[in-house]
């Protein structure tokens, strides 16, 4: 199915039919949905549905690049707005965007689990020297090679990840609405598995949690 | 409809298109083709036309002015998605389409703040830097307690992710000249209706259902983001080529609040600073001969 977030069509996977709410997966950085259930998402209870951010798999790709982890965020708000509640599960580039999700749209995510994946630590926390930096030439995707570029250099301060777990645990109700499950914590990740509200846990004990 | 004039104001002399990795900016520029280039960069939500009277001051001055829409402002292409990276990445595009030689930039606002970040990474493009009212401060954010400013990023997040549900295939609200004014006028109180009704004809198109910007409605006002004030701040030190910092000093919406003790302990080597007393965040709009002034003495 295609959901659209603004000039971008954006491809929503359904890996697995079922009742009642969604798991949404959502993928590393360079990488796509995949084409089954992963191993750890088994047991989940209900219908399994995995996105194709912009510029990765079957989503379209813009025009010259701009890409941020908040326009990521947009592209799950879309997939939410298809879907309704969901929990979600991200790899990588996928688990910072799961969780800026989980803090701007407290009551329709129910769970986010964020796990090890390309694209976890994006381009540190404050910004390094600046350069300008194009794709190499002839270079063509899927994957957008502007993705690859741009949204590993997005800078990820830990306070900045650490208001948006707070914002999942003001306004979700839940008491743990985000779990980390990745063994490798750059300081945005770190800061957050410190964070009230936050629990480490591998991704099936996450979701069996979420699930109830 | 008659045309619509402000004193001083003259459109641009020639007008091009540069293709920046797919997107076309609108490109113009005033005075003689074969004087020293020099480059100006409007700041967000606006557009190249807004230099309609001070570009023509420092072309009479003999310089040729170049300026140009970024990405989904003006007469540029609508982008699919727009960033702060990518309008530095156009920034370069339009340099390259100029010369192969270091020019002197000029910025306003937030174009002026992507401008140093530029010079930075490419110190051999520039020969030196005039920042308008673009240097953002730490000081420009709301001091609250921070239960408020959790409920503040809330509200703002919501408000950008409902906005960007909403805008699909939107076009921006029509209006008559006067009503697109008078929007404009609550963002910057400080400029004159004439001025602004005279923006409106340069920075809107009719439609037979009247007066629309032509700046993407994709595009919004927004105050989330990792992005942080002195990030910009930060790049000043950095530079090597001679620098003037003007800031007015009359606070206003738009503007970001920062005043001399925000700027001076960044202030490098080869910098001038210089506040403006009686202006706002337009200091080249409100005060477009003293800038001027101030920019080709420092330019020569």
């Amino acid at each position: 199915m295609i959901v659209r977030h603004g000039r971008i069509d954006l491809a929503l996977h359904r890996l697995r039919a079922g009742e009642g709410r969604a798991l949404l997966l959502l993928h590393g950085l360079g990488e796509r949905a995949p084409d089954e259930v992963p191993a750890a998402a088994q047991d989940w209870p209900g219908p399994i549905c995995a996105l194709d951010f912009t510029g990765h798999g079957e989503s379209t790709a813009p025009k010259s690049g701009g890409y941020t982890s908040e326009i990521l965020m947009g592209d799950v708000d879309a997939a939410l707005e298809a879907l309704g509640e969901a929990t979600l599960v991200g790899r990588g580039l996928g688990a910072y965007v799961a969780l800026l999700v989980a803090g701007a749209r407290p009551t329709l995510v129910r769970g986010a689990v964020l796990a090890d994946g390309p694209g976890l630590a994006g381009g540190g926390h404050s910004p390094g020297s600046p350069a300008l930096l194009l794709p190499p030439a002839g270079a063509q995707g899927p994957p957008d090679p502007w993705a690859l570029l741009e949204l590993s250099r997005d800078i990820r301060p830990p306070d900045y990840a650490q208001s948006y777990v707070r914002l999942a645990v003001q306004f979700s109700g839940l008491d743990t609405p985000i779990s980390v499950a990745a063994a490798v914590r750059p300081p945005w990740l770190e800061a957050v598995a410190t964070e009230p509200g936050v629990l480490v846990a591998p991704v099936a004990d996450a979701l069996q949690r979420y699930a109830e | 409809m008659s045309e619509i004039t402000f004193p001083g104001a003259r459109r641009p002399d020639r007008s091009r298109r540069v293709d920046s990795h797919g997107i076309g900016l609108s490109v113009i520029e005033w005075g003689d083709p074969g004087d020293p280039p020099v480059l100006l960069t409007h700041g967000g939500f606006d557009f190249a036309g807004t230099f309609d009277v001070f570009a023509p001051m420092l072309a009479a001055a003999g310089w040729r002015v170049v300026a140009w829409d970024a990405r989904g402002c003006g007469d540029s292409d609508r982008a699919d998605l727009y960033s702060w990276e990518a309008d530095i990445r156009d920034a370069f595009a339009v340099i390259d389409s100029i010369t192969d030689a270091p020019l002197p930039i000029i910025g306003h606002s937030k174009g002026g703040s992507q401008m140093l970040q530029l010079a930075e990474a490419a110190p051999h493009r520039v020969t030196r830097i005039v920042n308008l009212d673009g240097l953002p401060s730490r000081r420009s954010w709301p001091d609250v307690p921070e239960h408020t400013r959790t409920k503040l990023l809330a509200n703002e997040l919501s408000g950008w992710l409902d906005h960007r549900r909403a805008v699909v295939d939107k076009q921006r609200k029509p209006g008559t000249l006067d009503e697109l004014a008078e929007r404009r006028g609550r963002m910057n109180p400080r400029l004159t209706k004439d001025w602004l009704r005279y923006l409106v004809s340069v920075g809107a198109r009719e439609d037979e259902d009247g007066w629309r910007w032509k700046i993407d409605p994709m595009i919004r006002m927004g105050g989330f983001g990792p992005w942080r004030p002195e990030w910009s701040m930060w790049r000043l030190p950095a530079l090597g080529m001679p620098v003037l910092a003007v800031l007015g000093m009359q606070p206003e919406v738009m503007g970001w609040g920062t005043g001399p003790e925000d700027v001076l302990p960044y202030l490098p080597p080869n910098g001038r600073f210089v506040q403006l007393e009686d202006a706002g965040h337009f200091v080249h709009i409100e005060q477009p001969e003293v800038v001027a002034d101030l920019v080709l003495e420092f330019l020569t």
